[in-house]
């Protein structure tokens, strides 16, 4: 029988894995010292730590030194919630007033952009997602290509699509976008053009079948 | 172990020697080629600006982006489970493998595990789009490098396999059969003895294709020693899959990783090459599609009974939280970053894929090889469009 909306950290087969990841992230805050802002470890699922922006190089290479030498992603949050909400608004109603306040994630975060990035061991499949705040005011960080070699195209895809800048990327350019485009999509504040021009047929999402009881599918 | 090490420090330094030579050879004037974005060894759209000199890359530089759907954006205006449509069109010959690891995420974040059947019914779909992708794979190799023939064999014998996926996803290229907490329905009546045979036609055509093209001098000599990847060098630049393993990398994210999946029930062997040549690269992917075969086998013995979906509610909101789940794509490691903010939809999908990374160690793989090789590393290295663009 399966347990419907089981909770999967409380089941006590998986134990021994924990005391890895605790190990792990002892490990990794005793080596970076006082450049960890925040740490966050969920049993049985991940690591979370974030660090200070001056550290963020710095951090690359003693995660790399502690072998987390598998290069995983690099990217960018933007924590900013949608002005656009869905991008289901009537566009003749007047515009919809909707909540500005940042409301952070996992390790926490002071500012509304972080860029943040994800290391594995390999062979113990131990990965750490590391987290740094991004000023506003300066709006970059240093790069990472000279530690992880794959980085270098990460930050170019995040310096396109957030408008973050990376000090000593060797090569800023644009990947997917002209040169010549204005604004970063994935901003929070870029408008979804194609939600505006028309409306999203995909807005029921769910129609209920005839005969269906429609109390839950009503529920929202 | 010490001899694998010496060998790859040799290929290594060979390839560093070519570099320098190129550097430091008479001036002579360079010429910049361009290969695609429309050309049979791009596997769709992607631009190769490479610089020459004589017949040797001095400096060559991947333009992707004809593709870029910006995925990651449309996720947000999207719910949950409306998200699996667009996932599945990024590594399209693998379509239903894109699926997983974002529905695993989904359910990690929602605390929701699927029923045994159908994590055993994932497993094999999982295996099969694997076997599909990875067979065309081998076929277009052949292409690729001017043998015509295996290309034949393995459109014929994929066909099977999508057959198998369309009779129980009822889509041959875009399944969209996962559910978050399960699976949209059972297998069909007489899947499983279909399944059997075209995974006996497979390994034939596994046999076929050794003998056809990995035995053959012209193949060897153009594979061997092509494109060579250290290990660390592989790692440092997030390689995955069958490219990280031709590395001599043993990592498989199947047998290493503890997700809600059925491979841990079942036994295979994860293949690698001390080489990390293009010969290696294919090399490991023949084999692995063998063991592909040997998985589903193992798995359509052991399908227990049961339903295929958990109890979930009918609007799905996940709950507030950060999950990333990546699973062992045909490709290399997929994963799925998702940060949910307790909406019906994701607040932000960031989809790690296997070919962004896999691609950009191009630049400096290219360095120092000739011309004819850059066909052979290209197609060694295994992109799909998709994958890199997203």
């Amino acid at each position: 029988m399966v347990s419907p909306l089981s909770s999967t950290t409380d089941t006590p087969t998986e134990a021994p894995r924990d005391t890895v990841r605790e190990e792990a992230l002892a490990r990794v805050l005793e080596a970076l010292g006082a450049n960890v802002v925040d740490s966050l470890l969920k049993p049985n699922d991940d690591i979370w730590i974030r660090v200070t922006a001056e550290s963020w190089r710095a951090t690359g290479e003693t995660l790399k030194s502690l072998g987390f030498t598998y290069f995983g992603f690099l990217s960018v949050i933007d924590w900013l919630p949608s002005p656009f909400g869905k991008g289901e608004d009537d566009p003749t109603a007047p515009p919809v007033e909707r909540s500005t306040t940042i409301k952070q994630g996992y390790a926490g975060g002071e500012t509304r952009f972080q860029v943040f990035a994800r290391l594995v061991q390999p062979f113990t499949t131990l990965g750490i997602n590391i987290k740094v705040d991004v000023d506003d005011a300066v709006m970059a960080v240093d790069s990472w290509s000279s530690v992880f070699a794959g980085a270098n195209w990460h930050e170019r895809e995040a310096h396109e699509m957030f408008g973050i800048g990376f000090n000593g990327h060797p090569d800023l350019r644009n990947m997917y976008l002209p040169s010549d485009f204005e604004g970063h999509p994935m901003r929070k504040d870029f408008p979804l053009l194609a939600r505006i021009v028309k409306p999203w047929p995909g807005i029921v999402d769910v129609e209920p079948l005839p005969g269906d009881d429609s109390e839950e599918g009503e529920a929202s | 172990m010490t001899m694998l090490g010496d060998r790859q420090q040799l290929a290594y330094i060979a390839a560093q020697a070519a570099d320098a030579r190129v550097n430091v050879e008479l001036e002579t004037e360079g010429m910049t080629l361009n290969i695609g974005p429309q050309h049979p060894a791009t596997h769709g759209t992607l631009r190769i600006i490479a610089r020459l000199d004589g017949e040797q890359v001095v400096w060559a530089e991947p333009s992707a982006g004809y593709m870029h759907r910006g995925y990651e954006k449309l996720t947000e205006v999207r719910t949950f489970p409306q998200v699996t449509a667009l996932v599945n069109r990024i590594d399209w010959l693998g379509s239903f493998a894109n699926e997983v690891p974002f529905i695993l995420a989904a359910e990690k974040l929602m605390g929701v595990e699927a029923p045994s059947r159908a994590q055993h019914i994932r497993t094999i779909l999982f295996e099969l789009s694997r076997i599909a992708n990875v067979s065309l794979f081998l076929g277009d190799l052949g292409v690729q490098l001017g043998a015509i023939t295996p290309v034949f064999f393995a459109f014929r014998d994929r066909e099977y396999v999508l057959n198998l996926i369309e009779a129980a996803t009822g889509g041959r290229f875009h399944p969209n059969f996962d559910r978050i907490g399960g699976l949209k329905d059972d297998l069909p009546a007489g899947f499983i003895d279909e399944t059997r045979v075209v995974m006996k036609k497979l390994r034939t055509f596994c046999d076929q294709i050794e003998d056809l093209l990995f035995g053959n001098e012209i193949f060897q000599a153009r594979t061997r020693g092509i494109g060579v990847i250290p290990k660390d060098v592989a790692l440092s630049y997030g390689l995955s899959g069958a490219n990280l393993r031709a590395s001599g990398v043993d990592w498989d994210l199947r047998r290493d990783q503890d997700i809600p999946m059925a491979w841990n029930k079942t036994e295979f062997k994860v293949i690698t090459h001390p080489d990390g040549d293009s010969f290696a690269r294919c090399w490991v992917r023949l084999q692995e599609v063998r063991e592909s075969t040997k998985i589903v086998d193992q798995l359509l013995d052991t399908i227990p009974a049961g339903p295929v979906m958990a109890k979930v509610p009918k609007i799905i909101k996940v709950p507030e939280g950060e999950a990333w789940v990546s699973t062992e794509n045909p490709l290399g490691e997929m994963g799925y970053y998702v940060v949910s903010q307790g909406d019906q939809g994701p607040f932000r999908v960031k989809i790690r894929s296997a070919s962004f990374n896999n691609i950009s160690i191009v630049p400096w793989l290219l360095k120092g090889v000739y011309v004819p090789d850059i066909i052979t590393i290209l197609a060694s290295l295994y992109f799909i469009l998709g994958d890199i663009d997203r």
